[in-house]
Parts: structure tokens; sequence; C-alpha cells
């Protein structure tokens, strides 16, 4: 029996809210993606799971109308019983970030308004693991936890009309990676190579939530490469089981 | 093939969507008035989700290379089959070298072009729906073509439906959203008894709409949304997601449309007066 209280409510006529207490955690996390395993593996092709944060959203695939208490029973014979406190392999993800002012176009400028240098703040941007607390939004936008109180600025006060794809930017409590073109609001910072969302291959997204990135800081000569790379399919990203 | 001597204001190839990537971001797309297309599918006995033209507003020209038979369906778009006009929800033979092409809006927004067995294609992430960047291009242009089978000879079961028109309705069916609480007296009078116009930001994405029924200061941590989730801006402006919203948003998600009235919406233009009826 599990101990964190769930709350399941209809949402529209396909789909279940799930919701665990509202706090961004790694515990809660780490239950929510046991659960979204779990069941996933015993209802694969009639249900589509979304987790964010402290929720997870389940639409039905059957294109019935869902009966509500059915459902609820079932999310809730899954949770209950379940044993499994891991999901499916978990990693960190190195992602090369180059952090020069050709793609950091607001880097000088969110150095200064953090009290930073531009090397102090590429030092401390690269030495945290930021957890996947979910992807949503644009196909392949990670939603990142975990940047410390000395990186936490407001996002521009006018949105730009175009940011270009791979920026990486702050904004608030949030860093992450943009990615496609979309207008955005971010600071941004420096640029990843690498794309994180690719729909020609057969996992179009290599992260999933629950793992980890960690950015490293790479020259404008090997970003030109890994670009190159990038389009043609080679990634050749470190990555670092979590659970093993 | 299917030829576009012009692309029309919008145009796109849609089936019912693409399933089982939302936990990557991929938005659903697909038709936004199912309604309609399934109608239009029933009557040339195919799949309920054979792959259609979606057509918004301002037709495109359109040359069938082979013969075929099609139905149209949805918004009335003063359609011709070689300069005659033809009728929606009616089984329709085309010969090849045929034009189709639309003139006047006459009611609706979105209308829909079904051909026997469907359009072809290629599928991305198994699903035949236009959605940049998921797949390469947004909507077709002039010169475009697109692949369907030859149908020679066919017999429909029924060649046309008489039905309930679901293009002059103004309410639209809502549930309670997950966030519906925060909503106080001040929000739930206008809500629920005011009209609302649709304002020029209405697209595949979202619908927005004109007046505001009064601020909040409540935020929630990002968290699922569908097509049809309502949300509601700091500065009390509705938002209604539509097929290819965003997966997951931090507004408030104060209502959820009914299935059939996102069919209703997606025949709402600029300047349309909508209603809400809670269920």
């Amino acid at each position: 029996m599990k101990e964190v209280p769930l709350t399941i409510r209809p949402f529209g006529e396909k789909a279940l809210l799930i919701e665990w207490p509202i706090e961004v955690k790694e515990s809660i996390l780490n239950d929510i993606l046991a659960f979204v395993s779990a069941f996933t593996n015993k209802y694969q092709r009639e249900w589509e799971l979304v987790p964010a944060y402290n929720s997870v959203t389940m639409i039905s695939l059957s294109g019935a109308k869902l009966d509500f208490d059915t459902a609820k029973a079932r999310v809730l014979e899954v949770y209950e019983k379940n044993t499994r406190s891991v999901q499916n392999e978990r990693f960190l993800w190195k992602l090369p970030v180059c952090y020069e002012s050709d793609f950091g176009i607001d880097i000088q400028k969110t150095a200064k308004s953090l009290d930073l240098t531009k090397e102090e703040l590429i030092k401390q941007h690269t030495s945290y693991e930021y957890i996947v607390f979910g992807i949503g939004f644009l196909p392949g936008f990670m939603y990142l936890g975990g940047l410390p109180k000395s990186l936490q600025l407001p996002r521009r006060k006018t949105p730009r009309l175009h940011v270009e794809k791979g920026s990486v930017g702050l904004a608030g409590k949030q860093t992450g990676i943009y990615p496609q073109d979309s207008p955005g609001g971010w600071n941004i910072i420096g640029n990843c190579p690498v794309p994180v969302f690719d729909a020609s291959h057969e996992k179009p997204c290599f992260v999933k939530a629950g793992d980890k990135i960690q950015f490293q800081s790479i020259s404008k000569a090997e970003y030109d490469l890994r670009k190159i790379e990038g389009e043609i399919g080679i990634y050749n990203l470190e990555k670092i089981p979590l659970d093993a | 093939m299917l030829k576009f001597l012009k692309s029309g204001f919008y145009t796109t190839l849609q089936d019912f969507g693409r399933f089982g990537y939302r936990n990557i971001g991929v938005p659903v797309s697909g038709v936004m008035d199912e309604v309609s297309v399934k109608k239009a599918n029933v009557l040339l006995e195919n799949q309920q989700e054979d792959a259609v033209l979606e057509i918004t507003m301002t037709g495109p020209t359109l040359l069938f290379e082979s013969p075929t038979y099609i139905c149209l369906s949805g918004a009335r778009m003063s359609p011709t089959l070689n300069n005659k006009p033809i009728d929606n929800y009616r089984v329709i033979k085309v010969e090849a070298g045929d034009i189709l092409s639309y003139g006047k809006l006459e009611n609706g927004f979105r209308t829909y072009l079904a051909i026997k067995n469907g359009f072809h294609g290629d599928k991305v992430l198994g699903s035949y729906s236009q959605y940049y960047p998921v797949t390469s291009t947004k909507c077709f242009k002039d010169s475009d073509e697109i692949p369907y089978e030859p149908v020679k000879q066919y017999e429909p079961a029924i060649s046309e439906l008489k039905l309930e028109n679901h293009l002059e309705q103004q309410y639209i069916e809502v549930f309670k959203g997950p966030e519906f609480s925060i909503l106080t007296d001040a929000h739930l009078e206008p809500l629920f008894s005011k009209d609302f116009t649709v304002s020029k930001e209405n697209n595949r994405m979202a619908y927005q709409l004109t007046e505001e029924i009064g601020t909040h200061s409540h935020s929630i941590l990002t968290s699922g949304t569908l097509p049809g989730t309502v949300q509601l801006t700091p500065t009390g402006r509705l938002i209604i997601l539509m097929k290819d919203g965003q997966t997951t948003g931090g507004y408030p998600r104060v209502l959820q449309l009914s299935d059939k009235s996102i069919s209703v919406l997606a025949q709402k233009k600029f300047g349309d007066i909508i209603s809400f009826k809670l269920l």
C-alpha cells in the first residue's frame, strides 16, 4: 500500500487527471514514473499517459466514452499493487552547448544581471544536473528542475518573435533548450547543436521524464562539427545510467 | 494524383491524429471538425479516420488526374466541379481531368474533401496529419500533389445524407475543468451568461476569445492539456486549445469542451459569437 494520497478526476470525456501533492520533488516524480511504467506495461494500447511535475494526464484511446469509476479503479489497483520503485533505465545526458556570443546573444547581459562574470555563469550552468520533470509545450521541450537561485532571473520584458532552434535559455526557475524555431521570452545564453527532437528517428526524442541533463561547454569549432553530425543523425552523446 | 493548381488560404492533410507521442510534447493534431469528417467518410464507406483535406476559409483549385469518388462536408464554400455547383454530403463521381474549385464561404470556416479509400502520402509518427516541424511542411502550396487510389466503379450504399447541422450552433458545451474551483462568482457570472467573440487569434492551435472574465492570481504547476481545454490567463482572457495545441500548459484549466463542441468551435471564425453551456 502506497502512502502518497492521489486525487483522480475526470478531464473531459476521454481523459483522467491524476495528481500527487503539489510539490516539485524528485521523490514525487519517481513515484509518478513508477506508476506510469506499471500502468503502461499493463494497458499500453488503450491509454496515452502524459506525466508532468506532480500529475499524469491519462487519455483513453479506445474512442468509446470513458467510464470514470472503472478507469479510476484500474488506476488505483495498479498504483497500490505496484512494487516497482524504478521505471525504465534512466540516464544522465551530457549535452554540448556553445556559450559564445554568436549563440548566447544575451549572455553578457544575463551575467551582469546575475552579478557574475560570463565565465562564472558558464561554470555554474554546466556544473549542475537538471532533472527532467516532463516533456511538453513543444515537441521535445524539457521542463528541467534544479536550477540554483544564483542563476534565476526574470524572463525578458519583451519576448522575441524568433528564437533559434537549439537555443539554451534561463527564465525564472527554469533552464532549457528550444527544440525548434519559435517565439520566446527566455534569456538566451547558448545553443545546443544536437537536436533534442527529430521526427525522422524511430525514437524522436532521446530524453524522457526522469532523466537528467548536464550541459558541457564547447567551442565554436566543435559546435560546427556537432551541428553537421546532428543533421545527419550522429549524436555521439555521453550518457551515464542513473540506476546502475 | 490530386494536383493543387492553387493552394487556397490554408489547406492541410489530416486524419484523426497522431497518438502515443504526447509524452514527448507532440500535439495530437487531426481534423478540427470530426463530426463533419465522419459523415463524409461514412458516405464513401471509408474507414472513419481515412485522411481528408481540411480546407480553411478560402478553398484551393484542384485537378484530379484519375477517376474516383469524393464527398465534401463541413463548411459550405460554394464548391464547383468543372464550374458546375455541387453539394456537400453527397457522393460524387469524378473523372480524370476534372477540376474542383471553391467560391464564397457561405457558412462555417473549415470544409473537407474526402475521397474513396482516403488520401495517401507519407505517415510521420503513425499519422498523415500535417504539423510542422513534425512533418516537413505545414500546409499545401501551389503545384503540390497528393496521391490517391484510382477507383473506376463503385456503387455507394447511400448517396446522400440529410442531417442535423452543427454549423449554426452557437453554444459550446463544456465540462468543469481541473481548476474550475478557482473561479469566483465574479468570473462565473459573465462566463455562463455573456456572449463571447472569437478573436483574430484563432487557428489549429488555439482559439482566443475577445471578452475577458476578470483577473486571477492562481498559478499551477505545468500539467497536461487536451484539445478543448479552456485556459484562463492572469488577465482574464480565455484560450481554448485545439487539435494542434500544446500538450502541457501552466494556465489554470477552467473548462473542458465536449468532443462534439470542438467540432462546433472549429467552424467559427474571427468575429463569430459563442456562449458556454455547462453540462
